[in-house]
């Protein structure tokens, strides 16, 4: 299931609900992403974040997350895919991002959901936008999630 | 030919409006070619698209490269790379 909104978004509890609708699944791995609260500069330094914007576009977010969750269920064998993606402002230490997989095993379950937030990464239209005191940045895409996504790739 | 033409994150501000019906020529036939002619419809235009390793384009909501023809898609987009997080 894929839900993107703006309200908060309560982990434990949707990872309570994942938990009782997929009694049979012997493995849950969860990833939970949330708002850091500094940003890293240039040289190696951080500065504070008051607050994070994410930007999206809508309806191809969903079709992209939709896909991601296809494609993992295609590599391995999962009982259930939940992603919940949140858009709009938020607060440090907010949840911003989480995904759970169900599998018979542990291996297919942390696999699909490690894949699935490398390429949510690079492939999900989100825009993040920093403000810290008066400034606010649009965030540059890193080099490493490109890396990271990369892995992925099929040789066949 | 009418075309939706989205803009997202800091190509929107560059553009100075995120959404915008327009109707290229018929030689704009890929993205490319279509950028080629979006920049001579204004400096603000010019501006968004002045160095397009910047620029990433989604036709009617899927990924595609520079090269590919726009087609009878119904919907463009452009934006930056995108930034879903820092975990």
């Amino acid at each position: 299931m894929i839900k993107v909104q703006s309200e908060p978004l309560n982990a434990g509890e949707e990872i309570n609900t994942f938990l009782t609708s997929n009694p049979n699944s012997g493995g849950i791995a969860t990833f939970i992403g949330q708002v850091r609260d500094f940003q890293e500069q240039g040289s190696g330094e951080s500065a504070s974040v008051a607050a994070l914007e994410l930007e999206h576009y809508p309806g191809m977010t969903e079709k992209e997350l939709e896909r991601i969750s296809a494609e993992a269920q295609k590599r391995w064998t999962l009982d259930a895919v939940l992603v919940i993606h949140r858009h709009g402002r938020m607060s440090p230490g907010d949840t911003i991002v989480l995904v759970c997989t169900a599998s018979t095993h542990r291996g297919d379950a942390f696999s699909a959901c490690e894949f699935i937030m490398d390429w949510l990464k690079t492939q999900a239209p989100f825009w993040k936008r920093e403000h810290s005191g008066t400034d606010s940045t649009w965030v540059d895409a890193r080099e490493s999630d490109g890396t990271r996504a990369k892995r992925w790739e099929k040789v066949d | 030919m009418s075309l939706t033409v989205l803009y997202f994150a800091w190509v929107k501000e560059k553009v100075g409006t995120g959404e915008e019906q327009l109707s290229p020529p018929d030689n704009a036939k890929t993205v490319s070619d279509f950028i080629d002619w979006l920049e001579t419809q204004s400096p603000a235009h010019a501006s968004a698209f002045s160095d397009r390793n910047q620029i990433r384009v989604a036709l009617d909501q899927l990924h595609v490269p520079f090269e590919t023809d726009i087609g009878d898609a119904k919907e463009i987009a452009f934006f930056p790379p995108v930034t879903g997080g820092a975990w």
